[in-house]
């Protein structure tokens, strides 16, 4: 009870300071769950809220979180030819992976947050709780040597004019991650696209690639290791191996089909995720554990994954008919191995707030999303990956998918009504000709 | 003009599925036929004979709407059902996968109405099947504001002071002067309580060791036209017991209802047992149903448990009703429920709704000529030391009917149940159509990361709850678990909801007083106790039970 009154007494006001009360009231709810009791209606209420689903959704990535942590640091000395077998130098790559990672997670998440309570302030609400989980998935779509200025920019203008711009949680039209990585993918695209940017720690200089120096950071750590007896970072700017290309599974189906992305990764090794990509989207295995966590938990929509994957199978065989170019010969089913359509599927297509809102609206919403994503990502010349852009898309049309459910809801209601006063009328009849004479 | 008929209709639906279904057949084995193993030629020379191919599939699909639409305009032409019989050629989705709304297996010879949505909280406290006779209340009181649409200052007839006899005039709306208000039980009003603004808030009475009963002016059953009978039961107070939906307001007796609805069963939280409660007034129970008769065009419908292992013969054999078992869990109690999947309410039409123990006070008018208020009241909540039923009178105090009853101060006392009751304090009295008292604590702690790990087990739609994967009752206390937040997760309030209503669109229509949207999407059906799971349920902790009555305010208002 001491703790409480101590909080309690520390607590701004609310008038005097709005920003500091708001950030306050958010830790306080975080800590403890309010005291409130019901006042009208039910007086009785479920346990769940949206702290706890936001929660589960939080825990069903951090399989992803580890995984790509520990990934990026193996694909950064895969390419430099060391510890190429995927648990060597196990301390080496983490540590590294954690150094790429944590200030991106840190400045998506100060950034977004950050903008959340000064809105929250300035509203005189407390903070809602949605960015929880916008802020566990942006790092996760990310490069890992995506420059913090850009991060910080792109997850500002997804808040602001994605989220607060229509009302704050619960009102945004579109995905805010995704909006976040489409600023970039407009705005910057030689830092989100092509084949320099999917594994970390590798510069460029006129043809020739080579491992970037080790700033003083990994210097602390080498002293560490090089204390306990284990292998150490060293001082960097080692080549490359021979024949290395930073192309993900995607850039080369793109450019040669099938046969060229089995030259340099076997299925197995797309499976488990151990190649260049986002952080967080390779390990289609972990995502999928994640995503049926989220559907036994009945937080994310099973229809809107189903469907999406019944659409991008539509849509890969329409493309494998068509068959004009080797990209677009690629097995359908081999495209779910490459790029992020498990990602895309059970994280941010099955956003609740964005996707279609009545359970008809859904299964037609998912099946659009593979549909269309799958034409992206094979008929786009530019950019071989679809997702995000389907789902931005669809995410405009989800209201109007919406919109026809519930006309024909509306429809059926007025046609029972009139069969029913027509029948009325049928039982009233009689009386009208006997009175009539 | 036929192409626009078949596409508004439902049955597009199970078209559509006829035609998916061969769609993959067709795809598959181009699919196949184009792997490179087995032709020279690169995949490209598909592209034309694919086109051909859904192009003669596009024409043959068309000739299969064309012909099925003739034949539907024939058979409406002949006066043949179109809707229930499948006119095509191949089978609809209800004849290979069986139907999933109603006319499921039938029990013991009966159609069943099976529901699946819907969601049971097992609550501890459910009251033991002991019935106590001589429960000690002694104050009962009518409360005007029980009736929706009622003025709030209707024109009181009595004084305080005043002896009255059960069955007296106690006050009347000047709306509707009409209806009267008579009091329960006999004795002397003691109290005309205000609540704010001067309106009237309780009518008390001490009641009489020995109840006496008005003499009623004497009816001849036989031989009164349907007006005579309307009157009779407006002046003596068996017509306040009727309710009229939309809206639930008093029934009007210038509206004809289609229908009327008995719901002889309860599956809120705790919910008393009718089969006891109606034990021994089966005769009245009977006669108010033959009155209900007289007053409608239309059927009496009666609601049966078809999960009632033990079901009361008042209700089994009751006569000139229909009877339908419905099965499923809450709210498949609700009268509301059951109206829409036996007979729904359309814009403009008028049902009626009585409660069971409302139908015998009304059968005990014309039966033994007293104004009966006689209920049998169920005390539940885990607060309590002996929940039980208590055999009293309408309007009880809440105070001495759980008088020496409570484990601890700190509790709420609901006169309803948890979900759809209202809150009272120990002066306050049960109100009119309630027939059960639940008592639970108080939550107003703060609980160290509640919201992650909860400390004691709570009633939850989420399976996040380990407590839900075993088979418990809960203990529920009144904290709201959450603050309010915008709505969020969708699917939600149709999970618990077994209707064809989209129940959170409603909700977002009301919210923005869109009042075409609201009637479109069924708003007449609804009434709070209907959605009262979907608050429950709420992630966001939505207020929808008073958004629903904002919105039943504004139609009702347009009317």
């Amino acid at each position: 009870m001491g703790l409480i009154q101590f909080l309690h007494k520390i607590e701004p006001d609310k008038k005097k300071s709005p920003f500091l009360h708001t950030l306050y009231d958010g830790f306080f709810t975080f800590a403890y769950a309010p005291n409130t009791v019901t006042k009208t209606g039910t007086h009785i209420k479920d346990g769940m809220d949206l702290k706890r689903t936001m929660f589960i959704v939080v825990i069903a990535l951090q399989l992803c979180y580890l995984f790509g942590t520990y990934n990026i640091g193996h694909q950064h000395f895969v390419a430099l030819g060391e510890h190429t077998s995927f648990l060597q130098g196990f301390h080496l790559k983490l540590v590294y992976g954690l150094i790429k990672l944590l200030p991106l997670f840190v400045v998506a998440n100060v950034v977004g947050l950050g903008i959340e309570f000064v809105y929250a302030a300035k509203k005189g609400h407390p903070i809602e709780e949605g960015f929880l989980v916008s802020g566990a998935l942006i790092p996760l779509i990310m490069p890992p040597d995506l420059p913090l200025w850009i991060l910080a920019m792109s997850v500002a203008f997804a808040v602001i004019l994605g989220k607060e711009a229509f009302g704050g949680t619960g009102m945004n039209i579109m995905n805010i991650a995704l909006l976040s990585r489409v600023f970039i993918f407009f705005a910057y695209p030689t830092f989100i696209s092509g084949d320099e940017v999917w594994i970390s720690g590798i510069v460029k200089e006129g043809t020739e690639h080579f491992g970037a120096a080790y700033s003083m950071v990994y210097g602390i750590f080498d002293s560490v290791f090089g204390g306990l007896g284990w292998s150490t970072f060293g001082a960097g700017g080692q080549a490359v191996i021979d024949g290395y290309t930073g192309a993900t599974p995607l850039g080369l189906a793109a450019a040669g089909g099938w046969p060229a992305v089995t030259e340099v990764y076997s299925p197995a090794q797309m499976w488990w995720g151990a190649i260049p990509g986002s952080i967080g989207e390779v390990p289609k295995l972990f995502i999928i554990i994640g995503a049926l966590m989220l559907i036994g938990a009945k937080i994310a929509s099973w229809r809107i994954m189903l469907s999406m994957i019944l659409g991008a199978i539509v849509g890969g065989m329409f493309i494998n008919l068509w068959g004009a170019t080797p990209f677009m010969e690629v097995h359908w089913i081999n495209h779910f191995y490459m790029g992020s359509f498990f990602f895309a599927m059970a994280f941010m297509a099955t956003d609740p707030v964005t996707a279609a809102r009545t359970q008809t609206g859904k299964w037609i919403y998912g099946f659009l999303i593979g549909l269309v994503g799958m034409v992206i990502r094979v008929l786009n010349p530019a950019y071989p990956e679809g997702w995000m852009l389907a789902i931005l898309f669809m995410n405009v049309f989800a209201p109007l998918i919406d919109y026809y459910v519930l006309e024909a809801n509306v429809a059926r209601r007025m046609a029972r009504a009139k069969t029913s006063s027509a029948v009325a009328l049928k039982q009233a009849e009689p009386q009208l000709t006997v009175s009539e004479h | 003009m036929f192409f626009k008929k078949p596409l508004k209709s439902f049955v597009l639906r199970d078209k559509i599925a006829n035609i998916a279904a061969v769609l993959p057949l067709i795809f598959l084995s181009s699919h196949l036929s184009a792997q490179p193993v087995f032709l020279a030629s690169s995949a490209a020379d598909m592209l034309p004979y694919t086109l051909i191919l859904i192009v003669a599939f596009l024409i043959l699909g068309a000739v299969y709407l064309i012909s099925e639409s003739f034949v539907r305009m024939e058979a409406r032409d002949l006066g043949v059902d179109t809707k229930k019989n499948n006119f095509s050629i191949l089978p609809n989705s209800e004849e290979v996968f069986g139907s999933s709304k109603s006319d499921g297996a039938s029990t013991s010879g009966h159609k069943v109405i099976h529901l699946k949505k819907g969601f049971d909280i097992k609550l501890e406290g459910a009251a033991e099947y002991k019935v106590d006779e001589n429960a000690a209340v002694t104050r009962f009181a009518m409360q005007p504001k029980n009736f929706i649409g009622m003025s709030p200052i209707p024109k009181v007839e009595v004084e305080v002071g005043d002896e009255v006899q059960a069955g007296d005039v106690l006050f009347f709306d000047k709306k509707n002067p009409d209806v009267k208000y008579c009091a329960p039980v006999s004795g002397e009003v003691i109290a005309v309580n205000r609540g704010e603004k001067r309106s009237i808030a309780e009518l008390v009475i001490l009641a009489d060791k020995e109840m006496k009963y008005r003499a009623m002016p004497v009816f001849d059953l036989e031989n009164a036209s349907k007006e005579e009978l309307v009157s009779y039961m407006k002046d003596n107070g068996a017509w306040a017991h009727i309710r009229q939906r939309p809206y639930n307001v008093v029934a009007d007796s210038n509206e004809t209802p289609k229908a009327i609805f008995v719901s002889t069963f309860d599956t809120a939280p705790m919910a008393p047992d009718l089969d006891i409660i109606i034990a021994g007034r089966g005769n009245e129970f009977q006669v108010g149903l033959d009155i209900l008769n007289m007053l409608t065009p239309g059927k009496v419908h009666l609601g049966l448990n078809a999960k009632d292992e033990d079901p009361s013969p008042v209700f089994e054999n009751a006569t000139g009703v229909e009877k339908h078992w419905i099965s499923g869990p809450h709210p498949a109690g609700n009268v509301g429920v059951q109206i829409h999947h036996i007979d729904p309410i359309n814009a403009g039409e008028r049902v009626w709704t009585v409660g069971v123990q409302d139908v015998a006070t009304i059968g005990s008018l014309f039966l033994e000529g007293i104004y009966d208020a006689e209920r049998v009241v169920a005390i539940t909540g885990a607060e309590l030391k002996e929940p039980q039923y208590v055999t009293t009178y309408l309007g009880a105090n809440i105070g001495d009917l759980v008088a020496n009853n409570l484990k601890n101060d700190h509790v709420r006392m609901i006169s309803g149940d948890v979900l759809s009751g209202k809150a009272k304090k120990a002066e306050q009295f049960l109100d009119f159509f309630d027939d059960q008292v639940s008592v639970i604590e108080e939550g107003d702690e703060y609980e160290m990361f509640g919201w992650l790990a909860p400390q004691s087990a709570r009633p939850s739609l989420s399976p996040t709850f380990l407590s839900n994967l075993v088979d418990t009752s809960y203990v529920a206390n009144t904290n709201t678990h959450g603050e309010r937040r915008a709505l969020v997760v969708s699917d939600q309030y149709e999970q618990v909801l077994p209707m064809d209503i989209y129940p959170q669109h409603l909700v977002k229509s009301i919210l923005v007083n869109d009042l075409e949207r609201m009637e479109g999407l069924g708003i007449y059906e609804l009434v709070e106790e209907d959605v009262a799971l979907c608050e429950f349920v709420c992630t966001s902790k939505q207020p929808v039970q008073d958004i629903l009555r904002e919105g039943l305010t504004t139609m009702m208002d347009q009317e």
